[in-house]
């Protein structure tokens, strides 16, 4: 088998449902036997892209590889190979949790023992549960189940934890750990950014329909040459502040004013910025509460390229 | 636990052994569904009870036949068209709304699996059915015509598999088409119109000048092909034709507009 060819290949995919364009130019590669996390906003383009790689919808623009296969041309081939966690719904409303576990099962030629993934997902309580009388967390971690039952290669999971409770999205955590371990492809979205951080290999965080930035969850928060100040004064900030620093600190500096009493300013990570800041907060009469050279977090990663907040 | 349990080992089971688990799991969740059953079994055999006792008292006029040996198979006939029609397309519209298609989509089971699934499925169902109402039939003391033997079950298969065909594809074709709401509420109200006047349980000749119409109907010409085979041993070519020409016409709407999702 030529495992060197990746897991998915997307490049340049154009998708878009009307007028409205949902992915708008997205290209991303998967390694096998990685967790690759899609990381981004509601509306970002994650669950169209994941249905473009699961056969679901044909791509308007641009190309589609899973593991090494056309999801439309090579449909038939690719399917044994692929388990899909939906982000909702794909079961009959009176069928039993277990049952529809061993129904999907019994399509696969070498499923897993249904009993260990009841429970492992802790599903034993609720197996004989018609879906509609289950809870949001039993229906994900069902849905779970599922995509792993016929033992993929490559599992997509969109917001796999998505309406659970802690405990069972830890539990969750651990088994998408495991299964990476015994050799599985993990592809999943989130909009969590502990999730991303604590399960991926590589994150590739997309926003309107575009990658805007990819590395490994150290490589992203690293923040290279450059950090992000956060900056909390003690009165508001006088008119025409953030331009007026700017100008201080020079011309590979941003600065976004968050309210009137705080600021992020992205620039070089040293310690002649700091100065600089402080010595600009005395000449304009406002005192530092805080002015710290942040730890980045994904969060901060995608504020700054975006401007925007990531959190639901 | 022991090591590398979720190694992959990818791959589909048999199509056969994918078509057998669907249409098992289909005609389970068919029978565990209350109003499903109750369309199935429930209503057919009050029209049949029911009919035979009010025949009696209100004399409708059977060509001298016996009620119960003009009812029972027009009884058989209306079971047919409530699980092919009904049933499937208010179990399709919903696997459509609910994701379960989608699901499936994704699974090792091809389309036309799915499909040869309903279809086992829904055939299942109907051989439940005549099995339930021809012992019932027959407790309330229907005789077949024993002339011909060979052409009435000639006949009867025909005008099942036929009626089944024509019934499951303009099913099919409404759930494919409408939201699972208005398809629930349309299969139900064309269920109801055509067993009160649709020619299934009574013959067209019955309902007068309309009869001419009745006839070019899915449900009487179902009823008249069920009514020729058990109560004439003959079969009747014009309303098995009807029925074919019914299920080409539902199977090219339905190849034209379902959306699978």
């Amino acid at each position: 088998m030529p495992t060197a060819s990746p897991a998915v290949e997307i490049d340049g995919l154009v998708m878009a449902y009307g007028d409205k364009v949902a992915v708008d130019g997205l290209s991303l590669e998967v390694t096998r036997g990685s967790v690759t996390a899609v990381l981004g906003p509601n509306g970002a383009g994650k669950t169209t892209t994941l249905e473009t790689c699961e056969g679901y919808r044909v791509p308007q623009r641009g190309t589609v590889r899973v593991l090494g296969l056309d999801p439309q041309r090579d449909r038939a081939a690719l399917l044994p190979r692929i388990g899909v966690m939906l982000q909702a719904g794909g079961a009959w409303s009176g069928v039993r949790a277990v049952e529809m576990l061993e129904h999907m099962a019994s399509l696969h030629a070498h499923p897993l023992d249904t009993r260990m993934l009841v429970e492992r997902l802790g599903l034993g309580d609720c197996g004989r549960t018609p879906y509609r009388r289950l809870s949001g967390g039993q229906k994900q971690r069902l849905g779970l189940a599922i995509a792993l039952v016929g033992r993929p290669e490559l599992v997509f999971v969109d917001e796999p934890t998505a309406g659970m409770d802690p405990q069972a999205r830890r539990t969750t955590w651990e088994l998408l750990e495991e299964i990476r371990a015994d050799g599985v492809t993990v592809v999943l979205t989130t909009h969590h950014m502990d999730e991303a951080e604590q399960l991926a290999d590589r994150i590739h965080i997309i926003d309107r329909g575009r990658v805007i930035t990819s590395g490994t969850p150290a490589e992203l928060t690293r923040g290279g040459r450059s950090a992000t100040i956060r900056l909390v004064v003690n009165r508001p900030f006088p008119e025409g502040a953030p331009e007026s620093l700017r100008a201080e600190l020079g011309p590979e500096t941003e600065v976004r004013q968050l309210d009137e009493v705080s600021m992020l300013i992205h620039g070089p990570a040293d310690s002649t910025t700091l100065g600089r800041v402080s010595r600009w907060c005395e000449e304009h009469g406002v005192l530092p509460q805080t002015l710290n050279l942040g730890q980045r977090t994904l969060e901060d990663v995608f504020l700054e390229l975006t401007g925007r907040e990531l959190a639901s | 636990m022991s090591p590398h349990t979720f190694a992959p080992a990818p791959g589909g089971a048999s199509l056969r052994r994918m078509v057998l688990a669907q249409s098992r799991m289909e005609a389970r969740l068919m029978l565990r569904n209350g109003e499903q059953l109750l369309l199935a079994i429930v209503i057919p055999v009050i029209v049949l009870v029911g009919g035979v006792a009010a025949a009696g008292r209100i004399g409708i006029d059977l060509d001298g036949h016996r009620a119960v040996d003009i009812l029972t198979p027009g009884v058989l006939a209306l079971a047919v068209m409530s699980t092919a029609f009904t049933s499937v397309a208010i179990s399709t519209g919903f696997e459509r709304r609910y994701g379960v298609i989608k699901l499936l989509g994704a699974s090792p089971l091809p389309r036309h699996g799915l499909l040869l699934g309903k279809v086992l499925a829904l055939l299942n169902v109907v051989a439940l059915q005549l099995v339930v109402l021809v012992v019932v039939g027959l407790l309330l003391g229907w005789e077949p015509t024993p002339a011909a033997p060979a052409r009435t079950v000639l006949g009867v298969v025909l005008a099942v598999a036929l009626g089944t065909a024509a019934f499951a594809a303009l099913g099919l074709f409404v759930a494919g088409a409408l939201r699972a709401e208005a398809t629930l509420a349309l299969a139900n109200l064309v269920y109801l119109l055509l067993m009160a006047g649709g020619g299934v349980v009574l013959p067209a000749s019955t309902y007068g000048a309309a009869s001419t119409v009745i006839q070019w109907l899915p449900s009487g010409a179902l009823g008249e092909a069920m009514r020729t085979a058990l109560v004439d041993a003959g079969v009747d070519g014009r309303s098995l034709l009807v029925l074919a020409a019914w299920a080409a016409l539902g199977t090219l709407l339905t190849a034209r507009t379902f959306r699978w999702e």
